[in-house]
């Protein structure tokens, strides 16, 4: 057992993999001399050859399309796209070819690629540099999506990414590489080497995809979060006290209905959680699946805690993200229903 | 800097093509710059380079978040060609642009401000660095997302074409941004249409953290128009005046109708590519042999004082006053109040 950032557990997650499996390639924009300029990559080029993991120009249409053509002839590639906001070049085909190569071929061909992309806000990052995309993904039918929440899920799922025959899209939040973040960002900053999250063990595991994960059990309400918003969702819940079931998704494609499901039939209450835009968000499908199997058990209204339909904002960050205040009047809203 | 692009005309040639890649696409001739003209590119690449300075420096107080580009060492690519380029040519690039602001009389202050995100800053805060915007001075961003800027100035060469006012579209990208593919699709569509576009390339040799080498399988990027039938040329861009000779030309083409030019523009960055750069890529070395070899800014400093057209104090004294410039824009990018939350919900649909 070793203590690691979030960087340094995925980066052991691409060491393993790369030693396990001559299939699998990394590449990506910085990240084979230099490293990733999140310094996820670093030492694989050095450790493993530059045929093995390599800097790719500034083309994510090209990348993408490139591990595409790759993986038909059976290589496993992980890409890794700067940050999520550059993806959108990258999306004709990620859509287009990535997700519908094993429907179209009829099983022929399939694409075992992990697309890493950094997501996500609180770091001043203005409008190009903090989306959260995932919605984008989860209404592509032959993609799976996937958002860790701390240093032993970040390996355990990108290794399982990476074992799948499918295409992942692998989300990674960039507040959460190098510790937790509850929304307080006026309060020090906590490290993954002080966090127990951060114990991570060096061998080779995986964490399954589509498993969610109840961070905190309750039982006064259920809150859907993932990501970041997970430690801003248990940050609410103990400043005001309420006793709130957290459950980090981990996986939002495919989703665990089943802990979801026996969560909100226990509360009867549930709350819903995300960084992104609130307009056909992620939350609008968490909330309508919850609806439609938990109607009967429900005492009130869904609540959504979303980022605002802006672009996210370069001034006044901290009322765009959605922090604690905001998620303790959604769990008093809620409560009071 | 409207006042200064004044023609060249009278001015003599000097050397012959100097940069590497063949005579054909490099710089005709080095042209000799009037007294008034190197003044004028004096103070304002000085100006551009004390601005970042101060960029830098309040950056590191913390008073400007996340992603900050400098334009250091690379002065006299924006000078020249805004020297070159007449009122109403319009101006667009990337994230790094500050320098392009400056060079198209943008007021400091509201570049500083929106460095800070503050209400007076040229997008009211909501841009940030990265993107910010003047209809009246023609500059059309700051623009984040690498390559998205080349196609937006096709748009605008097409449109000076449709309106035909005779204007040029001058659009800016990096070593880096070439190898986007939609970089490709507007050079096709620029040259099918004759849009008057000037690509400008301004190669400083890295994309963040990887050189040209590693990233471009040609490596003279002024002939990345080739298949397109784009006339292009490396232009020492470290050199105020080949970057005006060579953009006088480029302009002149576009004007005439012929359709765009490239000008690939070899210059240098000497601060990182932003502020969280662990410059792990290249050495101290390197950096410090640009900057005291070839600094755009001593050249022309040296010039002045060789032909006896400005002395040490002469000197001095232009240092001091766009110190004063930028100090009074940190000032007010300082003081200045934040937009009002109420901001996040305008310019957009709801
Ligand atoms: C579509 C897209 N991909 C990647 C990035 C991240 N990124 C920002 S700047 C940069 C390097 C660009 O290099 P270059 O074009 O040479 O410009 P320079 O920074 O040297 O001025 C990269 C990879 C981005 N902003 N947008
Ligand atoms: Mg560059």
């Amino acid at each position: 057992m070793a203590r690691m950032t979030m960087i340094e557990a995925i980066r052991n997650a691409h060491d393993l993999a790369m030693d396990r499996d001559r299939q699998v390639v990394v590449f990506g924009e910085d990240v084979g001399y230099f490293g990733g300029v999140f310094r996820c990559t670093a030492g694989l080029q050095k450790k493993y050859g530059s045929n093995r993991c390599f800097d790719a120009p500034i083309s994510e249409n090209g990348i993408v399309g490139a591990a595409v053509g790759m993986c038909a002839y059976g290589l496993k590639p992980v890409v890794e796209i700067q940050f999520a906001d550059y993806m959108y070049p990258a999306y004709d085909q990620i859509v287009s070819e990535a997700a519908r190569m094993r429907h179209r071929s009829a099983g022929q061909f399939t694409c075992p690629m992990v697309i890493r992309m950094p997501t996500g806000g609180g770091i001043f990052g203005g409008q190009t540099h903090s989306q959260s995309p995932e919605a984008l993904f989860t209404h592509v039918a032959g993609l799976k999506v996937v958002v860790p929440s701390n240093p032993r899920d970040a390996k355990g799922l990108l290794l399982a990414s990476i074992e799948d025959p499918d295409p992942v899209i692998f989300l990674e939040p960039k507040r959460l590489y190098n510790g937790p973040f509850d929304g307080h960002h006026d309060r020090p900053v906590v490290s993954w080497k002080n966090h127990e999250l951060g114990d991570v063990s060096e061998d080779y595991f995986t964490v399954p995809l589509g498993k969610a994960k109840i961070r905190r059990e309750g039982s006064a309400l259920t809150v859907l979060a993932y990501g970041t918003m997970v430690y801003v969702a248990q940050a609410a819940a103990e400043e005001a006290g309420v006793d709130a079931e957290i459950i980090d998704l981990r996986t939002l494609l495919p989703l665990d209905l089943e802990t979801i499901e026996a969560s909100v039939k226990k509360t009867g209450r549930c709350v819903v959680i995300h960084e992104a835009t609130k307009t056909s968000g992620f939350g609008a499908e968490l909330s309508a699946a919850v609806q439609e199997s938990c109607f009967y058990h429900l005492e009130a209204p869904i609540v959504r805690v979303t980022g605002w339909d802006t672009p996210y904002p370069h001034a006044q960050e901290w009322t765009y993200f959605p922090g604690p205040e905001r998620i303790k009047r959604a769990f008093a809203q809620v409560l009071e229903g | 800097m409207a006042g200064t692009s004044g023609k060249t005309s009278g001015a003599r040639s000097k050397s012959a093509a100097r940069s590497k890649g063949g005579a054909a696409k490099s710089s005709p001739a080095i042209v000799e710059f009037t007294k008034e003209q190197e003044l004028s590119a004096y103070r304002h690449m000085l100006l551009i380079r004390r601005f970042e300075e101060k960029a830098g420096q309040l950056y590191g107080m913390g008073l400007i978040g996340g992603f900050c580009h400098l334009y250091i060492g690379q002065e006299a690519v924006v000078v020249g060609m805004r020297m070159a380029s007449k009122d109403g040519d319009q101006m667009i690039t990337g994230y790094r642009d500050h320098g392009h602001m400056l060079a198209m009389d943008m007021d400091p202050k509201g570049v500083m401000a929106e460095l800070t995100g503050r209400r007076g800053g040229y997008s009211k805060g909501k841009g940030g660095s990265m993107h910010m915007f003047s209809k009246e001075k023609q500059f059309y961003g700051g623009h984040g997302i690498v390559g998205a800027q080349v196609s937006l100035g096709t748009g605008l060469g097409f449109a000076n074409r449709y309106r035909e006012n005779g204007a040029v579209a001058m659009t800016f990208f990096g070593d880096g941004a070439s190898n986007q593919g939609q970089v490709y699709e507007s050079f096709n569509m620029a040259q099918l249409w004759k849009l008057p576009v000037v690509y400008v390339i301004e190669n400083n040799k890295y994309g963040m953290g990887t050189s040209v080498e590693r990233a471009s399988a040609t490596t003279d990027l002024s002939q990345r128009g080739a298949s397109f039938g784009i006339p292009g040329e490396q232009v020492d861009g470290m050199d105020v005046r080949a970057v005006m000779a060579a953009s006088e030309k480029a302009l002149e083409h576009c004007r005439s109708g012929k359709g765009p030019y490239i000008l690939e523009m070899i210059t240098y960055r000497y601060r990182g590519h932003s502020m969280s750069d662990p410059a792990k890529y290249r050495s101290k070395e390197e950096v410090q042999k640009m900057r005291t070899e070839h600094d755009p800014i001593e050249q022309v400093r040296k010039r002045l004082l060789d032909n006896g057209w400005a002395s040490e104090d002469d000197l001095k004294a232009i240092d001091k006053e766009v110190r004063e410039i930028v100090a009074e824009s940190a000032e007010f990018a300082q003081t200045d109040p934040e937009p009002d939350v109420s901001e996040l919900y305008t310019d957009i649909l709801l």
